[in-house]
């Protein structure tokens, strides 16, 4: 399988990355190659094959569904480019 | 101030103990190497101050006779990891200046054993690289050049600060991350001793996530003991990282040393590629007749999918990299781009902030997980991950104690030399070291040898799971056989 000029847009738009017209080719370019070197997967014969979830054989671990950790709102935004009052700032989304 | 440099762990241990030498003059000769080579472009942060803070406060607790196994050890700390009030970005311009308010579990346990934090180490942009040219600091040179010449060479990736510092005598360990190689090519690449832990024996907290099925922290040092000594402080359970293994940490130490005799030593017949160089070829052929004159027994194995692993790979690590990167948003930390609307913000932030080789990987895996592609790439590389496990049981069910393999298919190359047309080209780097993470088995990379043109060349053992310690015992005799091997001093 190989993408196309539509696809690589789409893609990009997906992977919310903007992308100018004139990097498309480029990039087409080496998501075919990716895709070509991975197409020889297709010859596996994966019949009756479980498709790995976790790697080590583990149970999963819960714990009680009680609050653990938080009141630190400062450490929260303190690394955020726009915040008021341990609000995070973006741009209106409702008109 | 050069001995204080060049001596291993263990040594400057002992010297502490003796009282030869403070943590703070042991710091300081690090601080003033490291300074002496930036040209090496190791270190992207360094922090004297807390350095020198830490190894006060730890000279203090030796002369109590209160220590920890690392006390005053000084250390580099790969930018991957979360350190507490120090700048981490992992390379990336999406995260800028970052500062986190909490320290990795990894990194924590290594400064509750007394351990001296001497810096953050460059890296390929969060870990995707195996030449460290991805990062957003610049390339890593690496202190081995080939005889006769001035090339610059890469010193692989992506931990590429890391190995580079070590080898370098910058710092005596780092710390360090592999996904598909990251610690174990670098490690060959700069004749240092790499360790890919089981999945699940390090806490993956704190730590940047690349591909969270696939991350493991583990050590790069000058010795085998040495990086025994660091996986000691560095494993163990976490409650915060639900992955983590809940086992009993071994004193890898005591491994060292220990006899191989009677050990089934696997030889994979997939290893053995068609235009592998002679002199990977010969080494490996070393490599496995030191064991046996240790006494081990050598077996020849089958890996049937060895093959499918790496193409396996680059659809597993690419999908679950777009997933934990559509964090980097511009809102909540990091890099932000302003747009006319909240989605333009969002496309702005990512186009500048992910370099070329994030953002091709998080583009195809955002294609191999969209609906009507799932099934075809995804899911079928997760039954191929399924099988390439079941060939490493199969070979551990026949009774083989560990698989010897080479470390990388080439020496260190030049800077700018591969993947420019090609990505793939790049990626073949990790053929041999990939099925170990898809396997989710431990891994450990040893100097074994040099290259026609005086170039360090490693060798691989891998282990059964949460069997570090035998991997070690096998890594020792290699290194004893081999010998070790340091780079001339040319910065």
């Amino acid at each position: 399988m190989s993408v196309d000029a539509a696809t690589v847009r789409r893609i990009a738009q997906l992977a919310r990355i903007a992308v100018t017209e004139a990097e498309v080719p480029h990039l087409q370019g080496e998501l075919n190659a990716m895709l070509a070197f991975v197409e020889q997967l297709s010859e596996v014969n994966v019949d009756g094959v479980e498709p790995m979830t976790s790697v080590t054989p583990m149970e999963m671990k819960k714990r009680t569904d009680v609050v653990n950790d938080g009141e630190i709102p400062d450490d929260i935004v303190r690394n955020a480019p726009e915040t008021q009052n341990h609000f995070f700032l973006v741009p209106k989304v409702v008109e | 101030m050069t001995d204080l440099t060049s001596m291993t762990i263990a040594e400057a241990k002992a010297g502490l103990a003796k009282k030869s030498f403070t943590s703070l003059e042991l710091t300081d000769a690090h601080l003033a190497a490291i300074e002496a080579a930036r040209v090496l472009n190791a270190f992207i942060l360094e922090t004297p101050d807390q350095a020198r803070d830490m190894a006060r406060a730890v000279d203090a607790k030796i002369a109590k006779g209160e220590g920890g196994p690392l006390a005053g050890i000084p250390l580099g700390i790969k930018d991957l990891f979360a350190t507490k009030d120090v700048r981490t970005t992992a390379c990336s311009k999406i995260l800028g200046n970052f500062v986190p308010p909490y320290e990795s579990t990894v990194t924590s346990q290594l400064w509750r054993d007394g351990a001296v934090m001497l810096g953050k180490l460059n890296n390929d942009e969060f870990a995707m690289g195996s030449s460290n040219e991805t990062s957003c600091f610049g390339p890593v040179v690496n202190p081995w050049r080939r005889e006769g010449s001035n090339t610059t060479l890469v010193p692989g990736g992506s931990s590429g600060g890391s190995a580079s510092a070590v080898a370098a005598l910058l710092c005596m360990g780092a710390t360090a991350t592999d996904t598909g190689g990251s610690i174990r090519q670098p490690a060959a690449f700069t004749a240092t001793v790499g360790v890919k832990p089981t999945y699940g024996r390090c806490s993956r907290w704190g730590i940047v996530a690349f591909a969270s099925s696939l991350d493991q922290a583990g050590p790069i040092a000058r010795t085998t003991r040495d990086a025994a000594i660091l996986m000691r402080s560095m494993a163990g359970h976490d409650p915060k990282d639900t992955t983590s293994v809940d086992r009993a940490v071994p004193d890898y130490e005591a491994a060292i040393g220990k006899s191989v005799k009677g050990m089934k030593i696997g030889i994979p017949k997939e290893y053995r590629l068609d235009g592998m160089p002679a002199e990977i070829e010969k080494l490996w052929s070393e490599g496995a007749a030191w064991l046996k004159a240790a006494g081990a027994e050598l077996v020849d194995v089958s890996l049937p999918h060895t093959k499918y692993a790496l193409p396996a790979y680059y659809i597993v690590a690419p999908a679950e990299a777009s997933s934990n990167l559509a964090r980097y948003d511009g809102v909540r930390y990091g890099l932000r781009v302003p747009g006319r609307s909240i989605g333009e913000l969002y496309e702005n932030t990512r186009a500048e902030g992910f370099g070329d080789e994030v953002r091709r990987r998080v583009m195809i895996g955002t294609y191999v997980l969209s609906a009507g592609y799932y099934d075809a790439y995804y899911l079928r590389a997760q039954k191929v991950r399924t099988l390439i496990k079941k060939d490493f049981e199969d070979c551990f069910a026949k009774g083989i104690s560990a698989i010897l393999t080479p470390a990388t298919p080439s020496a260190a190359f030049g800077v700018g030399e591969k993947g420019g047309a090609d990505p793939v080209e790049m990626y073949l780097n990790d053929i041999f070291t990939v099925t170990v993470n898809m396997a989710g088995l431990p891994g450990i990379a040893v100097p074994a040898g040099t290259d026609a043109q005086g170039l360090p060349l490693g060798l691989q053992l891998i282990g059964r799971p949460f069997d570090e310690e035998t991997l070690f015992s096998l890594g020792e005799v290699v290194e004893q056989a081999a010998g070790r091997f340091t780079p001339q001093r040319w910065w």
